[in-house]
């Protein structure tokens, strides 16, 4: 162990508690993620050093999750391992920088992991600034070894964080909804995955039409829309326990929830009698609270991060818009203006943004405005894409894509998608089947 | 039952294609391929298969589905974005209307659909928006509305499946369905 690691204080913890190994130098190294086309940046992501052949394996399992994250974020550029001219056995003291330097690796990252006697993994990484020859960070953390996966990510959400200045998103999970079978007899399941499509579980079994799920922001549960018994009602499902309910006891079709920010309260829609407006429920006290009262269609509420207002889709001015009405229902105002039909409104959790789908021109577009309208920008455009959600720092966007069979009898796609904020870096989110209605969960905090 | 020549002309053209489209009335009536008492709809089914035998109509039960699909037509056409309906919707509904006072003990749910040119969300309310227009009208028309529940699919169930206007205009619909 090098002498920087020494210097540190060891924290035992059975889940994932990082400790730092040193204290944190300035760092030079940064990346400037205002811009949208930049350069990603080169990174050197070495595998993990072991002792043994076993801990080793985990080593460079771990150093594989890193190395996607930061690729797939569009600002790093991951070197190919194969041009690394010193073996992560010799970067467990301070690296020879010129090494680094002659392969342009900017940023570096150097680990070590350990089978403990009682089972548990040791892993221990750290960063450094080629160019300044610094010491960026230090991290130990122990866990069992199944946890692997997770490790990667919080490790990549470090250097993430470290070297841009902002939150990371990598040790994450999107539900959705996971589609197959024609159109006119789809089948549609919930299913959940890790933000790399690694870890991927179904959620139902496909007997009841299900759709837009979305994530607790405080705990292990999913908000969504079951016609089961051919009810369409809005459920609240355990991920942990597989455990449902039926949210509230409404005479009519309740559909389009979403948690509030403390995650204690739904807001759905209730149609009856040909009339949708939006509804508050306490999860805690069961007590509804009625938000529109108006004869147009209001659906797809969003709160805002700071719980103060709601953002929502109604037709009452005669097209589909967006609104923001404060959280008590009252001062309704309309935000878009633009040419088109705008829905799916779904707030930023920095708060600045409301992300949407934008219908014109016979096309369906994603785009984001500023909270009071302003400065529209479309970010992807094309036949059909619908329905964003943000990741937790508010970077980047998943939605799902409709690309139709460009050949008679050629089945469409419906896929995951995701792009920068910025309008760049725009990849599928790979799903073993036809995807749609993405909601992307709030980081892992445990 | 008070059906004019010119209406029974059209449901036998409707039978024919469905006795190919439609062999057993799926008990998922979202996914029903019944036709409609209309050329527009009976036309776009998909009939693949050979015509046969009136003998399939012989055998419809009074106050079932098919006897609904075949005889009255199962389903009333909506505009785009529109729940309103339309002369030849209302037309319709009436034969619905005139067929549930014929068999006083059947309950249906309108099923409201969606073309797929729109948000999840608002084809679920849209598609409550005209199934309701279809309930309203028959309770207008003396139906009791204890007879008549009504279910939005949104965009979830198309039963024509090209991404075009002929395609969206099948599948804004409100379709009755024998519970």
């Amino acid at each position: 162990m090098s002498n920087l690691a020494r210097k540190g204080s060891l924290v035992l913890s059975s889940l994932f508690m990082f400790a730092a190994v040193s204290l944190p130098a300035h760092a030079e190294l940064v990346v400037d993620i205002t811009q949208g086309n930049i350069q990603p940046l080169p990174v050197a992501i070495t595998d993990f050093h072991s002792a043994t052949e076993v801990a080793g394996l985990v080593g460079q399992k771990i150093a594989d999750v890193i190395r996607a994250d930061l690729e797939r974020s569009g600002l790093f550029k991951p070197i190919d391992k194969r041009a690394f001219l010193q073996k992560p056995k010799e970067l467990q003291t301070i690296p020879v920088f010129s090494n680094w330097r002659k392969i342009d690796a900017q940023g570096l990252s150097t680990g070590l992991v350990k089978a403990l006697p009682d089972g548990q993994l040791y892993v221990e990484f750290r960063l450094w600034d080629v160019f300044s020859e610094q010491h960026l960070m230090g991290e130990k953390l122990i866990t069992s070894p199944t946890n692997w996966r997770r490790i990667g990510h919080k490790i990549a959400d470090k250097i993430y964080e470290r070297l841009t200045g902002e939150s990371g998103y990598f040790d994450t999970r999107y539900v959705y909804v996971s589609e197959s079978g024609p159109a006119n007899r789809r089948v549609k399941r919930l299913a959940i995955m890790d933000q790399d499509s690694e870890r991927h579980q179904f959620l139902t079994d496909g007997s009841n039409l299900v759709l837009t799920p979305r994530f607790s922001p405080t705990r292990q549960e999913i908000t969504y829309l079951s016609y089961f018994n051919k009810r369409p009602r809005v459920y609240l499902l355990n991920i942990d326990t597989g455990q449902q309910e039926v949210l509230g006891e409404f005479p009519g079709m309740t559909f389009a929830p979403r948690f509030s920010p403390s995650g204690n309260q739904v807001v759905m829609t209730m149609a009856e009698n040909g009339n949708s407006d939006i509804y508050l429920m306490d999860l805690r006290t069961r007590a509804v609270k009625r938000l529109t009262k108006h004869p147009g269609i209001d659906t797809a509420p969003s709160f805002s991060p700071d719980g103060s207002q709601i953002t929502f889709e109604s037709d009452r001015g005669g097209r589909q818009q967006l609104y923001v009405m404060n959280v008590d229902g009252t001062n309704p105002r309309r935000i878009s203006f633009g040419r088109g039909n705008y829905g799916t409104p779904v707030w930023s959790p920095r708060g600045d943004l409301i992300a949407f789908t934008k219908l014109t021109g016979g096309k369906f577009s994603i785009g984001v405005m500023r909270a009071d309208g302003s400065q529209e920008r479309i970010l992807t455009e094309g036949f059909h894409n619908e329905g964003p959600s943000w990741a937790p720092n508010g970077r980047v966007l998943i939605f799902f894509r409709q690309i139709p069979g460009r050949r008679k009898g050629e089945e469409d796609k419906v896929r995951l998608w995701s792009i920068d904020l910025t309008g760049y870096n725009e990849r599928e989110v790979i799903s073993p089947r036809d995807g749609s209605d993405p909601a992307w969960s709030p980081l892992n905090s445990e | 039952m008070r059906l004019n020549l010119g209406l029974k002309f059209l449901s036998m053209i409707a039978a024919l294609t469905l006795v190919a489209a439609c062999e057993t009335v799926p008990e998922d009536t979202g996914d029903s391929s019944g036709s409609g008492a209309t050329s527009q709809a009976s036309s776009t089914t998909g009939s693949t298969g050979s015509s046969t035998s009136g003998t399939v109509v012989n055998k419809v039960q009074p106050g079932s589905q098919e006897d609904l699909v075949l005889n009255v037509g199962d389903r009333a056409f909506f505009g785009f974005d529109k729940y309103n309906l339309t002369a030849e919707a209302r037309s319709t509904v009436e034969r619905q209307s005139a067929w549930l006072k014929a068999n006083p003990s059947v309950t249906v749910t309108i099923e409201g659909h969606a073309d797929e040119r729109g948000t999840r969300e608002y084809n679920l309310a849209l598609g409550d928006r005209r199934a309701t227009a279809v309930k309203n009208y028959l309770v207008t028309l003396g139906i009791s509305s204890s007879r008549v529940a009504s279910l939005s699919y949104g965009k979830e169930r198309p039963v024509a499946l090209g991404h075009n206007n002929d395609a969206w205009s099948q599948n804004r619909r409100g379709v009755m369905t024998v519970n």
